[in-house]
């Protein structure tokens, strides 16, 4: 099963975004996408979870086109966290999770404890509580995770098709630990048989966790492949415009340095 | 039973609250409606009349006449009225995710009003056989047509991409509010001066001309504004998040925004076809609401309406008291109250609003 894109050309106000981008995303694995300042990487996110739609092309979750799926159904499959999130009212954290359970079939004593599991998960576990106005903006991004994680395991089915977890710049507001947590999150998701894919700006935590990367350049697929084949030198300076130096570290994977700043 | 339920509350959850709220408010409404049917500038004691009409007893035709064709279809019409402007206002403030968003602001019970006015004076220059079977059917119609085209212009303009701009939308009414008011100044200038002098009364705002004709024509469609709110709780508690959320959390956002803008034209519309220029009740009445019991449009919705429908009600008993036997337009108390009310919920939304 996975989450797919083929020749996806997507245009906002008129101005194209996306010059055909094929992308196939697997569940099981965590799938970064990556890339500099607007080569399309939220676009390219927003066009998977149908929220916009293409100019042509197509995107299929778990063997099905998007296009044309009520948005009930696709809820059931995958959950969206953006990148930015305001709220003009001030719900409290565990309102804010409730509002993705609503409409579902759950009874009250269970919808609480997956209202508390999902708080706990983000680390938000004493402040079901507090409201939404009162929360720092890390606060706030991890109570959108956590409303989106109570959105995919909400109405478990162990047969049915994997739930998808689409995240963009997922880790932004926070600080080192929760990014951390919050990945493992993500993977553990992936472990567990569901898929995540995440809008990434450290090049360090893609490298951490990613266990397929799509890197954007101007609107195009610049490569694609486990990240030891994408995260090189000579790819990402190419595509992002600064010298880089990729190292590798017994037992901790990849790590990247910034030349320019030495 | 109760303790075990207490323990396993979750925190922060506060839709036990709303519960007790609505109750509170159900009481509340009961109590003001049997005191609003007592008091009068006549002096008959209503619930005496009521007791012995029930019983069967004699009761003297002009007491009689006082409670059934007076005080009930004024009381009636004061809560439909009240129910019909509050709910629209939480669910206007639900759309465009902003608690300063109000019918009676952002010009759309300017344009239910143009529909009205164009209704009654435009209405006496069709013939007579065709203008006595409309009757008075047409005027909450016409009320309903021209707030619902002031509510899509408003939304059109206030709205992009998803997102309502707080300084557009409010700007937006105002301009729209202008422009409606010019063109009723128009028709009003063509109006003889018996319609002169029924625009100007209903302009301010009353209950006063309330009667069981007027209430047929209006009740269904209030009726059927309010009918649509239970079916909107759930939509603009995730659109609360966003269009872009409340879609991948599976609601249909687009028949959302129609149900909303259809069911706050038709409660406005028909409100103000029947009692005029009452403003600030969708505003007051949600926003207290959601400092007692928070934004989740579950309870909010139903109990803005009850408490929007009782404070109409108290509004006019004090009304009809203030000048006794005269009195006072309810526009002018209600602004009165809701004036200051409006400018302290701006200025304490000042960090939200940015």
């Amino acid at each position: 099963m996975s989450l797919s894109a083929s020749a996806l050309h997507v245009a906002l106000s008129g101005r194209m975004v996306l010059h055909g981008v094929d992308l196939t995303a697997r569940a099981g694995q965590v799938t970064a996408i990556i890339g500099p300042n607007g080569s399309g990487k939220t676009t390219l996110l927003r066009a998977l979870t149908g929220e916009v739609a293409p100019k042509a092309g197509r995107v299929t979750l778990n063997g099905a086109d998007i296009a044309g799926q009520p948005p009930e159904a696709l809820a059931r499959q995958r959950a969206v966290l953006p990148q930015h999130s305001a709220l003009g009212f001030a719900f409290t954290a565990s309102e804010i999770v409730g509002i993705a359970l609503e409409g579902l079939p759950i009874p009250s004593a269970e919808r609480a404890v997956l209202i508390r599991a999902a708080l706990a998960e983000v680390g938000l576990a004493g402040h079901a509580g507090r409201l939404w106005q009162d929360m720092s903006g890390g606060e706030q991004q991890r109570a959108q995770l956590a409303r989106a994680l109570a959105q995919i395991r909400a109405l478990p089915s162990p047969d049915g098709p994997p739930r998808w977890l689409m995240l963009d710049e997922p880790v932004s507001s926070l600080d080192i630990a929760h990014q951390l947590a919050v990945m493992r999150l993500a993977r553990d998701h992936a472990q567990a048989g569901g898929g995540t894919v995440a809008v990434m700006h450290d090049l360090n935590l893609t490298a951490m966790v990613a266990d397929h990367v799509l890197l954007l350049q101007a609107g195009r697929v610049l490569a694609e492949g486990p990240p030891d084949l994408v995260l090189t030198d000579r790819l990402l300076e190419r595509a992002y415009g600064c010298p880089l130096r990729v190292r590798h570290a017994p037992d901790q994977g990849v790590w990247l340095l910034p030349q320019s700043a030495a | 039973m109760v303790a075990t339920e207490m323990g396993l509350r979750l925190e922060g959850d506060r839709r036990h609250i709303g519960r007790m709220v609505g109750i509170c408010l159900l009481a509340a409404l009961l109590v003001m409606s049997a005191l609003s049917l007592m008091q009068g500038a006549s002096g008959v004691s209503g619930l005496v009349v009521l007791r012995d009409l029930i019983a069967g007893r004699e009761v003297a035709v002009t007491d009689r006449v006082v409670l059934l064709q007076i005080r009930l279809p004024r009381l009636l019409t004061g809560i439909l009225v009240g129910a019909g402007l509050a709910v629209s206002g939480a669910v206007m403030q639900g759309l465009f995710r902003n608690p300063l968003a109000d019918p009676g602001l952002l010009g759309v019970s300017a344009g239910a009003g143009l529909g009205a006015i164009a209704a009654i004076v435009l209405g006496g220059m069709l013939p007579p056989a065709i203008a006595a079977l409309a009757g008075w059917h047409l005027v909450p119609l016409a009320a309903f047509s021209g707030g619902w085209v002031a509510m899509l212009v408003l939304y059109a303009v206030a709205t992009r991409g998803g997102r309502t701009s707080v300084a557009t939308m409010l700007l937006a009414g105002i301009a729209l509010a202008a422009m409606v008011g010019a063109l009723s100044g128009l028709i009003v200038y063509s109006a003889d001066d018996a319609q002169l002098r029924d625009l100007t009364f209903w302009g301010m705002g009353s209950l006063a001309g309330a009667s069981w004709t007027k209430l047929a024509a209006a009740a269904p469609v209030i009726l059927a504004g309010l009918a649509c709110a239970p079916f909107l709780a759930r939509g603009l508690n995730a659109l609360a998040l966003g269009e872009a959320v409340a879609a991948h959390t599976g609601i249909r956002v687009q028949r959302v925004k129609t149900v909303a803008i259809l069911g706050t034209s038709a409660a406005t519309g028909a409100s103000v076809a029947i009692s005029g220029g009452i403003g600030f009740v969708g505003i007051v009445a949600p926003h207290l609401l959601r400092l007692i019991q928070g934004p989740d449009h579950r309870w909010l919705l139903v109990n803005a309406g009850l408490l929007g429908a009782t404070m109409l009600i108290a509004a006019d008993m004090v009304s009809r008291s203030i000048v006794a036997p005269a009195e006072l337009p309810i526009g002018i108390i209600t602004a009165v109250i809701g004036g200051p009310f409006f400018l302290w919920v701006l200025l304490s939304n000042r960090k939200v609003l940015g």
